[in-house]
């Protein structure tokens, strides 16, 4: 049934669908309205069985659903930003034990400067820590790949992170078409783990491994990821038709069968890029888009083929990579054929600065007109940084920059405190 | 893969910009706008301008109502029509930046644009389009609270007739539960008949 609801809320509502058993949970913004949610759900017994754990940390937080899963619980979590990197110790441990942990990212910049405002810098640090990464576009897409995680990480017995921009999806009221509790259901059997910690049965898991078999274990856990390139289209071609709606397992792409130029892009700035793909190709301009929802694992192929029209491919990208530059754009390269198209990087979007279409056609018609450098933060006030380097060489002790740099702006109060 | 573009950039998407208080209800009006637009059949997109949670602050949210699937995700720079639920904010933030030049201004006050320093402004834009309106005090008496955002939209579907004055009680009876809900709606309603009289008087 089609309802106007905030993000938040649709997710929690779907993975209430999805009967989890356990949910270990703290709150930080902009992940807070979704563990609320299920939280009352539990409270006023509309969510049974199913047990809430107010936990003291994130660390917590992992460490409790870790210890669920492993006695044969689905077990849901959130966060985002510090939250995820206060984790990142047991995350590797919830990967590498092949627990089917589900958790919702709601992107948010990592500081310092301390920032609640979306990027992808949180789970873009966690890409490599062995959980299936899914970004969505819209909230629509957020309440179906959250059934579909589901899912895809019993079968593959994986955790997967559904990665959901934090405020702009999070906290945006559009139209959901929820599923009805009997299509989950049929998608969504009752969890039947594939290890399990059972008195009756008994068994230990987490050995240490030395040298002798490391390599070995870690070469499975990238084959058992990689299996996800084949299992998700099968599973989103079920659930589709189930829900009746076209679902993109692995990638979307826009427009680009003839395309010249490619954009390529993760999460909900894909819908302004795909409006502003419409207004340069009303006005000629031979230009696409590619959405990466499967960035872990990262499908190489899919790509190769996507972007086998362009000459030209600009990643769009919400996190940075100091010292280096793009991220996303690393990983596409690795998907060009050697001689293929020239690939730039776009740093846009960082702690909530908005995308948006009057930059965006400005980039791209910098990119027809070949003018974009290898690396190109979008919207950069340059003037701003200037003035701060200036300082900081004209005085060794010019203070920090952030504050400098907010008082320039009017941002606070001006003169020293 | 996607097929054809779903839609050209048409213009026809509705843009409403709503400044206010944090306290006031900024981010639940831009709610409930989207519920009544959502009533009607239409797509509808509302978000806060994310972060600013503070009692008093200054606060703006969004909503876009379209025929079409909403795509954009960008924060409303061109508004087609501005709530200001705050009049003190007139002076502090530029809550007129981006009008369009056919946009409608909806401001919570008793007072005129004259008489609230704006007689200058609105020069570029049309006349009959830029209202007052003494929300708070009408969310006074039916709620007890000055609090002017259900009040406000009624007072918006009379102005722009994005939505209906059936919508935005229908989106109120969705938020708010019994009495208040009831209070909220006969605001809206008084509102919305205020305004009218003054097109009226205009034309």
């Amino acid at each position: 049934m089609l309802e106007q609801l905030e993000g938040s809320q649709a997710v929690a509502r779907t993975v209430a669908l999805c009967r989890p058993e356990v949910i270990p949970a703290y709150p930080i913004s902009p992940q807070t309205h979704i563990v609320e949610a299920l939280s009352a759900m539990v409270k006023e017994g509309g969510l049974s069985p199913c047990e809430f754990i107010n936990v003291e940390s994130e660390y917590a937080a992992m460490s409790v659903a870790i210890g669920a899963s492993a006695t044969g619980a689905r077990t849901y979590t959130a966060t985002a930003s510090q939250g995820l990197l206060y984790m990142a110790e047991a995350l590797y441990n919830a990967s590498g034990l092949g627990l089917p942990i589900v958790m919702t990212i709601a992107n948010r910049a990592i500081g310092a400067p301390i920032n609640i405002w979306n990027d992808h810098s949180d789970s873009m640090s966690q890409r490599d820590s062995g959980w299936i990464q899914l970004y969505v576009e819209s909230n629509q897409e957020a309440v179906d790949t959250h059934a579909l995680a589901f899912r895809l990480a019993e079968e593959l017995s994986l955790p997967v992170m559904v990665c959901m921009d934090g405020f702009i999806l999070t906290h945006a009221y559009e139209r959901i078409d929820l599923p009805a509790q009997a299509q989950v259901d049929a998608f969504l059997p009752a969890y039947e783990p594939r290890q399990v910690l059972d008195p009756a049965d008994p068994v230990t898991i987490g050995a240490m491994v030395g040298p002798e078999a490391f390599t070995e274990v870690k070469y499975l856990a990238h084959v058992k990821q990689m299996q996800a390139l084949d299992l998700l289209p099968e599973l989103a071609g079920e659930l589709g038709a189930s829900l009746g709606r076209e679902q993109y397992p692995l990638l979307r792409s826009y427009r680009c069968e003839d395309a010249e130029t490619i954009v390529v892009a993760l999460g909900s700035v894909l819908g302004t890029i795909e409006d502003a793909v419409d207004q340069l190709r009303a006005r000629g301009m031979k230009i696409g888009a590619l959405g990466i929802k499967a960035f872990r694992p990262f499908p190489l192929e899919e790509i190769r083929a996507a972007l086998a029209p362009a000459g030209h491919v600009v990643v769009i990208e919400k996190a940075l990579a100091v010292g280096i530059g793009g991220i996303v754009a690393q990983n596409v390269r690795n998907a060009l054929a050697a001689g293929g198209a020239r690939v730039s990087t776009v740093i846009a979007g960082l702690g909530g600065r908005p995308i948006t279409t009057t930059s965006l056609i400005g980039l791209f018609e910098d990119a027809a007109a070949d003018r974009l450098q290898a690396t190109t933060f979008l919207d950069l006030n340059t003037e701003l940084v200037e003035r701060e380097l200036a300082r900081t060489r004209a005085k060794r002790r010019s203070g920090p920059h952030a504050e400098n740099m907010l008082r320039d702006i009017g941002a606070v109060a001006a003169g020293p405190v | 893969m996607r097929g054809s573009p779903r839609r050209c950039f048409s213009g026809e998407v509705f843009q409403v910009r709503i400044h206010g208080r944090g306290g006031q209800g900024v981010v639940t009006a831009a709610e409930l706008l989207s519920l009544a637009a959502f009533h009607e059949g239409r797509h509808a997109q509302a978000f806060p301008s994310f972060g600013s949670e503070r009692t008093g602050a200054p606060v703006v949210a969004f909503c876009r109502i379209d025929d079409h699937e909403i795509r954009t995700r960008e924060p409303v720079s061109e508004p087609d029509a501005l709530i200001v639920q705050d009049p003190t904010l007139l002076h502090q933030v530029d809550v007129f930046g981006g009008l369009r030049p056919d946009g409608y201004v909806l401001i919570n006050s008793g007072r005129s644009f004259d008489e609230l320093g704006l007689g200058d402004w609105t020069g570029a834009f049309r006349h009959e389009r830029l209202l007052t309106v003494a929300a708070g005090d009408i969310a006074r008496r039916h709620i007890g609270q000055m609090r002017p955002n259900a009040a406000l939209l009624g007072g918006l579907a009379a102005l722009t007739s994005v939505v209906s004055l059936d919508a935005v009680a229908k989106a109120i009876g969705d938020r708010f539960r019994g009495s208040l809900a009831e209070a909220n709606a006969a605001a809206a309603t008084e509102c919305f008949e205020q305004v009218g009289e003054e097109l009226h008087a205009h034309a």
